[in-house]
């Protein structure tokens, strides 16, 4: 039998190899035959989770909660002091440094993130701008938000914050950030489907041993981080609740 | 327990008043009007079970209450009840997060040091294998014009 392992869209573009390389990695380590499949958008990765295509999945915050509740996914590890962020950013000559002067029919760009576009609506909520009074401008990465906010298409950008950082320094000086989110509980994890979870500890182990060899090492790196991190299933729910939270 | 406030707590010029907590334990609070401004992007998270004694508090939640987390963790959420806010508006909470929903609203809340802070608070129960085994409140910085609103709603309510 064939398992199938899938990487959340937002982070896929950077590290596209990295992630076949840990494929091939857990493969020969755990002896299960896993196929990586890559989705584009995150319509389509939804479809297959759905579908109950899907055994192993770097998740994002935001599906993390349904892949737990409706899905009967647990968690595994977390890259180590990673968390998600969230940037709100306009153009360097825009006279406002306040969310709060900002107006309705602000026209703002984001990406289809989930997360990192809701962590970016409440930090626009001291404007009292929400969904009903924006003008959306989607982009299809986090370049593109940094276009649009260049050329003067869009006033305010929402960044994930490692998205905004590294960007080049020419692109960042001709861009303002107005707020920077502090909440450090929210982060991407690796989670482990039903048809799989007879194998979970022995895989997190491995996960979190995982730096302690060259070899484990040299993948991580080609993933874009330096350890893998145990996610407690308390510290998942308590997660999902802050999401929960979030998302009223 | 929950102590009275401490006059060497207190930060500026106060007024002092006898609250009445769980509708019948009276504690006396000590306020000023001096407003800490909600700090930009962070949350401020807490946890309590189900009687609402706080067991959790974040790294923010300590910095705007003023208080140390020894002296949170333990206590009664109403710790931070400001006479300003009307207790219907926390019969509202309970009531419908007892009911298993969300509760949203905007909450003035007393520091340590007697001065205040705005927040918008989300309330949920947290379950874990069918059961509350207690609740969470998240709070995000509100807008000035929301802040407005209730400070002409709120002295209506009592
Ligand atoms: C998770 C949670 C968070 C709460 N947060 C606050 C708060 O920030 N400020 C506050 O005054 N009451 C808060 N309350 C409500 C208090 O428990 C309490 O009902 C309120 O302060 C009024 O005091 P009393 O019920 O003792 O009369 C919270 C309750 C829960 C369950």
């Amino acid at each position: 039998m064939s398992f199938q392992f899938t990487v959340s869209p937002d982070f896929t573009p950077d590290h596209l190899s990295g992630w076949y390389i840990f494929n091939t990695w857990l493969q020969k380590q755990t002896g299960i035959a896993m196929h990586l499949e890559m989705y584009n958008d995150f319509q389509g990765q939804r479809e297959a989770i759905q579908a109950d295509n899907v055994d192993l999945i770097y998740a994002n915050p935001f599906d993390a909660a349904m892949l737990v509740r409706e899905k009967g996914f647990l968690p595994l590890v977390k890259a180590e002091g990673a968390a998600d962020e969230a940037l709100i950013v306009v153009n360097a000559d825009n006279a406002i440094n306040d969310v709060a002067d900002l107006e309705p029919g602000t026209r703002v760009t984001y990406t289809e993130d989930p997360d990192v576009r809701l962590m970016g609506m409440i930090m626009l909520e001291p404007g009292d701008l929400d969904n009903d009074n924006i003008v959306p401008v989607l982009a299809d990465n986090y370049v593109l938000v940094a276009k649009h906010l260049l050329k003067a298409e869009a006033d305010v950008g929402i960044f994930l914050a490692e998205a905004y950082d590294d960007l080049s320094t020419m692109v960042k000086n001709q861009l303002k950030v107005l707020v920077r989110s502090q909440i450090s509980v929210i982060h991407h994890a690796l989670m482990i489907g039903p048809r799989l979870q007879d194998r979970r500890e022995e895989i997190e182990s491995l996960l979190v041993e995982m730096s302690n060899d060259d070899r484990g090492r040299g993948v991580l790196q080609s993933l874009g981080f330096s350890a893998w991190q145990k996610v407690d299933d308390e510290a998942m729910e308590f997660m999902i609740d802050l999401m929960d939270t979030l998302n009223t | 327990m929950i102590a009275d406030m401490n006059a060497e707590d207190i930060v500026g010029d106060y007024q002092e008043v006898s609250l009445q907590l769980y509708g019948s334990i009276k504690r006396k609070v000590l306020y000023t009007q001096i407003e800490t401004p909600y700090p930009d992007g962070k949350l401020i998270v807490s946890t309590t079970n189900p009687d609402g004694i706080i067991t959790h508090v974040n790294r923010s939640f300590v910095e705007m209450s003023g208080y140390r987390e020894e002296e949170l963790i333990g206590a009664p959420h109403s710790i931070l009840r400001h006479p300003d806010m009307p207790s219907a508006a926390f019969k509202d909470l309970w009531d419908t997060v007892r009911r298993g929903e969300k509760w949203q609203g905007f909450v003035k809340n007393l520091r340590k040091d007697g001065g205040y802070y705005w927040v918008k608070a989300t309330v949920i129960p947290n379950v874990r294998g069918g059961k509350v085994v207690g609740y969470t409140s998240v709070r995000r910085k509100p807008s000035r014009s929301k802040i407005e609103e209730c400070c002409k709603l709120y002295p209506t309510l009592f």
